[in-house]
């Protein structure tokens, strides 16, 4: 069994180059990965079709694109493709024998189960209105914010409040998200070949963990100093003290709980802030519609925030899945193949890993015409061009692993800006065309200096 | 029109079953969605194809007879 008749894209970058850190000399398209992952993806495509491959140390990996592989690959049982070992940076940041005990699978029934249930969803709007509000009660009149990290800190608040409990997002400050912030930027491609290598930025990571699990540790201390409360008052953490955990092992249980919610809603936000400061006409039209819907009516009455953003705001919601589809927060998913697999003809071997890109399938030019266009438009009847490619329209990913908080992060991203665009106009303070994605880590940020500006509105 | 669920990707949300109780049901013991009705009325297409475009698993499509 052979990968030969599946074409190898082109080099651009030679493994051998000086510019290579010595520890991934001779890793084929490993440090191309590292600098530019998303022209890698995108010539993939280009040079070998729906299917073609390249190389990652040791590892033969297939990258598959358009809507008959995508489903191919988003249909198959965990047994075949199995998600875990794919993702060598992850276990590192979650803490070893943390996450795995249960397959992806199972841990993304628990937190629906858990956390994400329908019924849940009012209670978690209203605490999202709540902390946007908290953030911006002291913005004045007017003044500048970074965008990644104003959102990246809004949204430890809102995911460790609505994951784990408000007890413990009040203890967490500022600080909490700067820490875990470092610990999304630990996830340096260098794992493919050694996910403890002494490197920089791994030894960062490691820092940021201990530093988290130094702040639960005295969260924790502070609950044990505290004695039982009654059982209203509990939140995740008294029941994971309650069992025996200790504090590194509960820090990883946190990680991986905040993990898929945090730079994917954080990302997300700020790109759609970004991509509406650059057409200012879908800007208009948002902002119309947000003051048409929260309007106070004959009796002075207006809709709640945490209420509408459980329902349709829908010029709000073309924007934000026009935002995904351009700017989707992974730009590649992947899963190592644990026995021979047919796709396209080929029989893909077991020990290969196969990938989809988001970034390449939601900007197919067949499916998305001016693919590389930020056009809402897209979105309204009947084009729906969300429904008619949910195998290539894929922020969320697809098929029974698709994204199980996505109506929980769109609803998030609903509360976020009915509240901001209400009460504030914003503008750009740097060119439009420089902000950017870093794209140097397998977590992919939002490259600073993402700087705008606020002003209250005058109404 | 005729509705259709891909019960091989439902994840068990049930919102459909908010937007249209009498178009969708749910199997308990298999966590997923099940179809009371596979040929609605026409009156019930606002509502239909709400829950289609707002499964959050996209495993709902409406097809036309």
């Amino acid at each position: 069994m052979t990968l030969d008749a599946i074409p190898e894209v082109s080099t651009v970058l030679d493994d051998q180059d000086p510019s290579v850190p010595a520890i991934i000399k001779g890793t084929g398209h490993l440090p191309e990965m590292r600098v530019d992952p998303i022209t890698l993806f995108h010539r993939v495509r280009e040079e070998c079709g729906d299917i073609g491959r390249f190389r990652l140390a040791d590892k033969n990996v297939v990258l598959v694109t358009g809507a008959e592989a995508n489903e191919a690959f988003f249909r198959a049982p965990e047994n075949v493709l199995d998600q875990a070992a794919a993702y060598p940076f992850m276990t590192p940041i979650f803490g070893k024998g943390v996450v795995f005990d249960a397959s992806p699978e199972e841990r993304q029934q628990m937190l629906k189960n858990q956390a994400l249930r329908g019924d849940m969803m009012r209670g978690h709007a209203q605490t999202i209105e709540e902390e946007i509000r908290k953030m911006v009660a002291n913005w004045g009149e007017e003044g500048e914010i970074d965008l990644l990290d104003f959102f990246a800190e809004l949204t430890i608040y809102t995911t460790s409040s609505c994951l784990i409990g408000k007890p413990f997002r009040d203890q967490l400050d500022s600080s909490f998200a700067a820490v875990y912030h470092q610990l999304e930027h630990g996830t340096d491609a260098i794992a493919y070949v050694d996910p403890y290598a002494d490197i920089e930025n791994f030894r960062l990571r490691d820092e940021a963990r201990e530093e988290l699990v130094a702040k639960v540790q005295a969260i924790l201390d502070a609950r044990i100093a505290r004695g039982e409360v009654p059982k209203e008052e509990r939140d995740l953490l008294d029941v994971l003290i309650a069992v025996g955990m200790d504090a590194d092992y509960i820090t990883g249980i946190f990680i991986s709980m905040m993990f898929a919610g945090h730079h994917t809603s954080s990302g997300t936000a700020s790109w759609a802030m970004i991509e509406l400061l650059r057409n200012p006409a879908v800007m208009d039209d948002v902002v119309a519609e947000l003051d048409a819907l929260y309007a106070p009516d004959a009796d002075g009455a207006a809709p709640e925030v945490s209420f509408q953003a459980l329902r349709s705001i829908p010029v709000l919601e073309a924007a934000l899945k026009e935002t995904l589809r351009l700017h989707p927060p992974l730009v590649i998913l992947m899963r190592l193949v644990q026995e021979d697999f047919e796709l396209l003809g080929h029989t893909i071997p077991a020990g290969t890993v196969l990938a989809a890109s988001p970034r390449v399938s939601n900007r197919i030019e067949d499916d998305f015409p001016k693919a590389d266009a930020f056009d809402p438009g897209r979105y309204v009847d009947p084009r729906q061009e969300d429904l008619q490619n949910r195998w290539t329209w894929i922020p969320f990913g697809a098929g029974k692993h698709r994204c199980v908080g996505n109506a929980f992060a769109m609803m998030q991203m609903k509360a976020i800006f009915s509240v901001i665009l209400r009460d504030f106009e914003f503008e750009p303070v740097q060119p439009l065309d420089s902000y950017r994605d870093d794209v140097s880590k397998m977590v992919i940020q939002l490259a600073q200096p993402a700087r705008v500006r606020y002003r209250r509105r005058t109404s | 029109m005729r509705v259709v669920a891909d019960v091989g990707i439902c994840q068990g949300h049930q919102l459909c079953q908010g937007e249209a109780p009498d178009v969708f049901g749910f199997d308990e013991d298999a966590d997923v969605v099940t179809l009371l009705e596979e040929h609605p009325d026409e009156s019930r297409r606002a509502d239909v194809a709400t829950a289609v475009k707002y499964c959050p698993a996209f495993a709902l499509s409406i097809e036309e007879d």
